[in-house]
């Protein structure tokens, strides 16, 4: 049995269509059978609600008089993208304000204006023979506004995998806190209710498909950015009238030491044509895995702690190494809820009818990693590798006369295998002098908590260390833990002096 | 009940929590403390009917005492009902009821803050 999407559209149309929520076809085709659910439902809702960063909207302004072509543009203190000719720009969600930093951003204003409030624009210009205005400043309401188009480049990612921390301090991330010792776990996504997890071939999900999008009627553009459905991360490019959006759907967020981000609620309604769809609507969250990446390693290939799928998580509680760690959701599932039974209320009403894509999306494609010709600078390229060493059983008087010699303030301690155990520094030395005691040795007062580099890791993860642990040096190890250099503060100079950064 | 107790240890260092469990006999649970060598600062636990006691014994010794009403505080118009304060509460107070929607166990709550910032939507705040 097929159904044609004509004879969908027409069961729409003459209000008859049988229209149910993602979430609901798993228990109907468990109860009915594959060929009594393709039988029964007509249209599948899905929807998400989640931070996706990588949204903004398109917003033209009308001319002024006198004409401006308008270069830098503010919205609220907000840059705005002033290369789109005189009158438009492209505010994006993450953008964050000039004075408010992360507290306010280009999400926002998307989200002030969708409300009704005013926002005020700035922009300037060298001004032109056709446009000899320099400078603007005005406030506007969404509707002074000729248009306003979301356009988001990368949106409702098919599932996202869960964040952990195995380090011992909190890290802000974009998956949000994470506490140490992996004491939590984040996750994001609607699982049972995502589109593509609904579609995961793309059959249905292609450009010019209908959505609702933030309240809005929308539309999938195509494929979206880092689209990646080879490994099950596809995701989709989406447009929308932001005139016509709702705050239930669009709400403005920002993640602590990380920045702004804008919640988007979308929902895309899947014709249930043959078999097929009826499969793969009636995925749950027990048949979505992700895995649990550790954020505590600043790397793009971060390790997987185990696997897990949405049900879990969803369950509060996941097992990490034998301990019952507590989950959060950063995505809101009653939001996502929210926007597949109202997705369900506007086919059933035929506010929206369904169309096949235009364009099919490839569901094989591999997202890559960036091509880099130059890579960043390393700590072997500024690295100190005149370091001097002590040993562990040397006096402390021997130690002070090396830090004389060598002129510096750090002496990694090695023990007779050459092997570090320790680090002493002038301060430590000055402290053993200035109240003398039963302290004689270098393994008496060095510090045997070092934290280290290797020369072949970037300069910047190197720097995060000096910040993080307020240091000022950090020995280069190799892999048998023997010191071949040491990098300080001043070695960094090498860097601002324009070697790398010009 | 909750109260909040600050103190400066500037004369002579009294105990005064061990001093205010022996007085009265109630027992005091201390959740939180931040101690330095010039003052002090405890958020407690005593049974409601005692709290009264317990504040009146703690003014006399030289404490400022103030009764705790509420927990951290939820402006619904901001939350969204995604559960990212859940995991982060040492106490537990968060969670998400049958319908996904958040719900507060106020009564549990210490007013550590930790939940404060890692709201993305800004919707909780502390009630001091």
């Amino acid at each position: 049995m097929h159904k044609s999407i004509d004879l969908i559209n027409e069961r729409i149309r003459g209000g008859s269509a049988r229209v149910v929520t993602a979430e609901e076809m798993p228990a109907i085709v468990a109860e009915l059978g594959e060929e009594g659910a393709l039988k029964e439902v007509d249209v599948v809702t899905t929807g998400t609600f989640g931070a996706m960063c990588s949204s903004g909207a398109f917003l033209n302004f009308g001319h002024a008089e006198p004409p401006i072509r308008m270069e830098r543009i503010w919205l609220n203190n907000v840059e705005a993208y002033g290369g789109l000719a005189a009158v438009d720009t492209y505010v994006g969600a993450t953008q964050q304000s000039d004075t408010l930093e992360a507290e306010y951003g280009g999400a926002h204003v998307i989200e002030d204006l969708v409300a009704g409030k005013a926002v005020e624009l700035r922009a300037s210009s060298r001004g032109t023979d056709c446009y000899p205005r320099r400078t603007i400043t005005t406030d506007l309401l969404l509707e002074n506004l000729n248009q306003a188009i979301m356009c988001n480049p990368r949106n409702a990612y098919q599932r996202y995998n869960a964040a952990t921390n195995t380090t011992d301090r909190v890290l802000n991330t974009y998956m949000g806190t994470l506490l140490p010792g992996c004491t939590n776990i984040t996750f994001s996504g609607a699982g049972v209710l995502n589109p593509i997890s609904n579609d995961p071939k793309l059959r249905l999900i292609g450009s010019g498909v209908p959505i609702f999008l933030c309240g809005a009627p929308g539309m999938v553009v195509g494929e979206g950015t880092q689209h990646s459905p080879a490994g099950g991360f596809g995701t989709l490019m989406v447009t929308g009238d932001l005139k016509q959006m709702s705050r239930d759907y669009l709400r403005a967020a920002t993640m602590s030491g990380y920045g702004v981000t804008l919640y988007v609620g979308l929902g895309v309604p899947l014709p249930v044509l043959d078999l097929d769809v009826v499969r793969a609507t009636a995925v749950r969250d027990e048949d979505i895995t992700v895995d649990i990446l550790d954020y505590g390693v600043p790397s793009r290939s971060r390790p997987s702690m185990r696997k897990v799928t949405y049900a879990e998580l969803r369950s509060g509680i996941v097992e990490l190494n034998g301990e019952a760690v507590r989950t959060s959701s950063l995505s809101s599932f009653r939001r996502a809820r929210g926007v597949a039974q109202e997705l369900k209320v506007w086919v059933e009403r035929g506010k929206i009818q369904l169309a096949l894509p235009t364009r099919a999306i490839d569901p094989q494609k591999m997202a890559r990693p960036m091509h880099q010709t130059a890579k960043g600078p390393r700590v072997l390229d500024i690295m100190d590798r005149s370091v001097i060493t002590i040993g562990e059983n040397e006096e402390i008087q021997t130690a002070a006369k090396k830090l004389l010699k060598g002129e510096t303030n750090h002496l990694p301690v090695v023990n007779d295998k050459g092997v570090l155990v320790g680090i002493v520094t002038t301060f430590d030395i000055s402290k053993a002098v200035a109240n003398p005691g039963k302290a004689n040795h270098v393994r008496d007062i060095m510090k045997k908590k070092v934290v280290t580099t290797t020369a072949d890791e970037s300069v910047d993860i190197a720097v995060q260390k000096l910040e993080q642990h307020n240091i000022s040096a950090l020995p280069v190890v190799d892999q048998q833990q023997h010191v071949i250099a040491l990098l300080t503060a001043m070695n960094l100079s090498k860097i601002l002096g324009g070697r790398w950064l010009k | 009940m909750k109260l909040l107790v600050n103190f400066s240890r500037g004369r002579g260092r009294k105990p005064i929590i061990a001093q205010v469990v022996r007085d009265t006999g109630v027992l005091i649970n201390v959740e939180r403390a931040v101690i330095d060598s010039s003052e002090g600062e405890a958020l407690i636990d005593v049974p409601d009917d005692q709290c009264r006691l317990v504040r009146d014994s703690m003014t006399r010794l030289g404490a400022e005492v103030r009764i705790l009403e509420h927990g951290v505080n939820l402006n619904e118009s901001e939350c969204v009902d995604c559960g990212a304060c859940i995991s982060v509460c040492p106490r537990e107070v968060f969670s998400l009821d049958t319908d996904w929607k958040l719900k507060l166990a106020e009564e549990k709550c210490i007013l550590c803050g930790k939940c404060i910032d890692a709201c993305p939507h800004r919707a909780l705040t502390l009630p001091l």
